[in-house]
């Protein structure tokens, strides 16, 4: 079947953070670009980020983007590519002053500068005490971001397809990705975009869990079309485990309420933190923090009648300071947990937040895989920015704030990037003959299917899966059975059946089609963790407590076909300071 | 727990009917999006728009009992039943719960929903008193839910005239900040018997705002600000 073509210089899959900070730079270069977005812009889950970007603006106490670097080398455990992480410190601020020409509305200091708030991981002079580095508005610095963000795409004239949903890559016969292949989902018409570029943008896909602050559109669509398209994924048994998120609900509490000086508290109302990291206490990493957490559980000290969550205390804070700076956790407090916290306690539990792995980048947001022994050889005309891709910044754990500027820092060079390289890249190359024809053979089996499982009950399944094989703590036993479980979960998704075979606005079809990217991402999350014979970050290994930095100081690569495993070294070498070795970390 | 939802596919419907569902909540369903979701599981043809399930994106606007809301922000234990779950009136139906949205975005990118000053940034940030930036609460944190617009009768009659209370809250936000140099442009823009003024202060915006905004106390403002510059 001919399908209809559309041509452009360059499109972006994904409309949040990365995805329109990168739109931005093509747009006011005069590229024809196309931004494609399952919802509008302003619904993708940028929106939902609270606490701040990180960036050494200095407005509050001394700071210095070596420190910056330091931190988060240190709370990446040290899997982190240090060119990419001196790159991301060193740009931050000057990203954020340019948010802030665009007119995000920042909180702000007596003085009129941006107002910063300690957060996790983040100190001043190389772990010595906590600082404030997140640059804020009030709790909702994500929805202010986003929103200030697409308004300067409106005004740049940036092409959107809204509620589409891009579906596979095409590669040509050399390899070099010319184009994607998307479904209208108001219609359910599927076109053929030729470009000389892709970008993936598709955020992250902390849908794999059952329990998640993750929004239904987090199902890890760019990954499950790069692994489709034979690039392998890095780093994905790292999955950021947020300490607080609302007991049962799951909805995300910001850090940002620990940096305005709440506490955690276990049910014989100790600061255990003060136990598992004396000097950054309850802002210490999210991975020590979840870890601390579940162990208190662990240990009988948990809360409520099932003694299954620990108490986020900020009542001290008093209602001035939790109106002015933490509104919107008010307003979820009080909806999602039934509590005030301008008088009680939230009830909190270490809930899935974000893949620090993805789609293996350069810091120019390249697409880069192993070629001819060469572990980073570029994939012509692809790249990935933001939580679908593994830069790698985060390493094995996230600092809270660098996600925000990992969008910020990593879109704009991508799209910088991008500008130039179309410059000597001037022709479009020819698409294969086929293209398009392996996505409407996955479309016409689920619009073909007569009888079988659900959609939702796989899903379920999936998340079960990853949920009790792959959480907080990890065992061989548990991997073990989780990866068999899982390839037999993957098997079944091939068999679902769709009973609502309309053209119009078929959600049932489009999570048919999210679920085949979902396990994609769990197999990859399962296969990783399996492989990877250490704790380091957020892997934690109850059968292999320590970090092995002389077997395992490398990034993990997973391919779909086969399910195969492979490893590249860490970039422990910056662009222009001195290497930070690793060491035993202690917060 | 008894739900009456409209349902209307053009692919396969003549005219849009109400549908009725009565399914047994778990104990950790507390919001009516939960509720709409396992109504989902046993009818997957059933369409609705949902994303962030905090009431922070903005996608699962509905008329709920009668009143605009987000699904995913709305307790189940407050409805009266059986909840009658209608689209957003006053725009026209794709199917189901979906709304097609264009003409609520065109009314907000013709305020210009951007700032406008062509000074030259400096090199940091430009400076902005807290006072200053106060002005901005209140205003900024709209989700672009449409819930105000579309329980708004002049925006239904005008749906192509009337800039409505979502887009004139934005209009306002960038009035309101010290850091736009188009104030008088944007004023220039609204100074127009419908685009501003075919707003009757019947405060239905107000009453329905999931994130509990005030688009009429905006619109006045904005007035305000026109009466001013005329005197």
């Amino acid at each position: 079947m001919a399908l209809t073509k559309q041509v452009f210089d360059t499109v972006i899959v994904g409309g949040g953070g990365s995805g329109l900070r990168a739109a931005l730079q093509l747009a006011e270069a005069g590229y024809r670009v196309a931004v494609f977005s399952k919802v509008f812009p302003t619904r993708s889950h940028t929106v939902a980020a609270q606490g701040g970007i990180g960036a050494s603006l200095g407005n509050m106490q001394e700071d210095n983007w070596l420190w910056h670097m330091y931190d988060t080398i240190k709370g990446s455990d040290y899997l982190g590519d240090q060119d990419a992480i001196e790159y991301m410190c060193r740009k931050a601020a000057e990203v954020v002053y340019e948010l802030e020409h665009f007119g995000m509305p920042f909180d702000r200091n007596p003085d009129g500068t941006i107002y910063q708030r300690p957060f996790g991981g983040h100190s001043q002079n190389f772990g010595e005490k906590p600082v404030q580095r997140a640059c804020a508005a009030a709790d909702r610095t994500g929805h202010a971001m986003l929103h200030t963000l697409y308004q300067r795409n409106v005004r740049a004239r940036c092409q959107f397809f809204i509620e589409w949903m891009a579906l596979d890559l095409i590669r040509d016969s050399e390899g070099a990705v010319v184009g994607i292949v998307a479904m209208e989902m108001e219609t359910g018409q599927v076109v053929v975009f030729q470009s000389k570029s892709v970008v993936l943008a598709t955020g992250g896909a902390g849908r794999i869990y059952r329990s998640s602050t993750n929004a239904y559109i987090n199902t890890g669509d760019g990954m499950g079309m790069a692994a489709r398209a034979g690039i392998p994924l890095e780093d994905m048994e790292f999955w950021q485990f947020h300490p607080t998120g609302v007991a049962g609900a799951g909805v995300l509490i910001t850090e940002g309420v620990r940096g305005e000086g709440g506490i955690l508290l276990n049910s014989q109302g100790e600061r255990f933190m003060e136990r598992y990291a004396p000097t950054m206490k309850d802002l210490a990493s999210r991975d020590v923090v979840s870890r601390a957490m579940d162990q208190e559980i662990k240990e009988g000290r948990g809360v409520g009648p099932e003694k299954d969550h620990v108490l986020l205390k900020l009542d001290h804070l008093g209602p001035d300071v939790i109106n002015k700076r933490l509104p919107g956790i008010r307003e979820i407090a009080i909806k999602f947990a039934h509590v005030d916290p301008i008088k009680e306690p939230i009830p909190v539990v270490p809930t899935c937040h974000y893949q620090m792995g993805g789609i293996p980048t350069n810091y120019y947001g390249q697409v880069v895989v192993p070629k001819n022994g060469n572990p980073n050889s570029i994939v012509p005309g692809l790249y990935a920015i933001g939580e679908c891709a593994c830069v790698s910044v985060h390493g094995a754990n996230r600092l809270g704030t660098n996600s925000l500027l990992d969008l910020l820092v990593f879109g704009k060079s991508a799209g910088d990037h991008l500008v130039e390289w179309l410059k000597t890249n001037p022709q479009h190359r020819d698409l294969p003959k086929d293209a398009g024809d392996f996505s409407l053979s996955r479309l016409a089996r689920i619009d073909g299917s007569t009888s079988g499982e659900s959609v939702h009950e796989v899903g379920a399944e999936i998340r079960r899966t990853v949920q009790n094989h792959a959480g907080v703590f990890r065992t061989d036993a548990l991997l073990s059975e989780g990866v068999e479980k899982i390839k037999e979960v993957a098997e079944r998704v091939q068999r679902t059946h769709v009973k609502d075979k309309s053209k119009v606005f078929n959600t049932a079809r489009i999570e048919a089609l999210e679920l085949e990217n979902l396990i994609v991402v769990a197999q990859a999350t399962l296969v990783s963790a399996d492989a990877r014979k250490e704790s380091r970050g957020a892997h934690a290994r109850d059968d292999f407590k320590e970090r092995d930095d002389k077997n395992w100081l490398k990034h993990s690569l997973w391919y779909l076909e086969q399910n195969r495993m492979d490893y590249k070294p860490v970039n422990l070498k910056p662009l222009t300071v001195e290497s930070f070795e690793p060491k035993v970390r202690v917060y | 727990m008894k739900f009456s939802i409209y349902r209307f596919n053009p692919d396969v419907d003549e005219k849009p009917y109400m549908q009725d569902y009565d399914i047994e909540l778990g104990p950790t369903d507390r919001m009516l999006l939960d509720a709409i979701l396992k109504i989902k599981e046993m009818d997957d043809s059933l369409a609705l728009r949902k994303s962030c399930r905090e009431g922070v994106c903005g996608s699962d606007g509905m008329n709920i009992n009668g009143k605009n809301g987000l699904a995913c922000i709305t307790p189940l234990k407050d409805l009266k039943e059986p909840v009658v779950l209608r689209p957003l009136p006053g725009l026209p139906v794709i199917r189901d719960l979906i709304v097609d949205m264009g003409q609520f975005f065109k009314q907000y990118n013709s305020i210009k929903p951007y700032l406008i000053n062509d000074a030259p940034p400096p090199q940091k940030e430009r400076l902005q008193s807290p006072e200053d930036r106060e002005e901005l609460n209140g205003l900024y944190e709209c989700v672009l839910c449409a819930c105000c617009s579309t329980s708004c009768p002049s925006f239904w009659w005008n749906p192509d005239k009337f800039v409505g209370p979502a887009a004139l809250l934005q209009a306002y936000r960038f009035i309101a900040d010290t850091r736009d140099e188009a104030t008088n442009e944007r004023l220039d823009n609204l100074e127009d018997p419908y685009r501003l003024f075919r707003c009757h202060t019947i405060m239905n915006c107000v009453d329905v705002c999931p994130k509990g905004l005030n688009p009429t106390k905006a619109i006045g403002k904005i007035k305000d600000a026109l009466l001013k510059r005329s005197v």
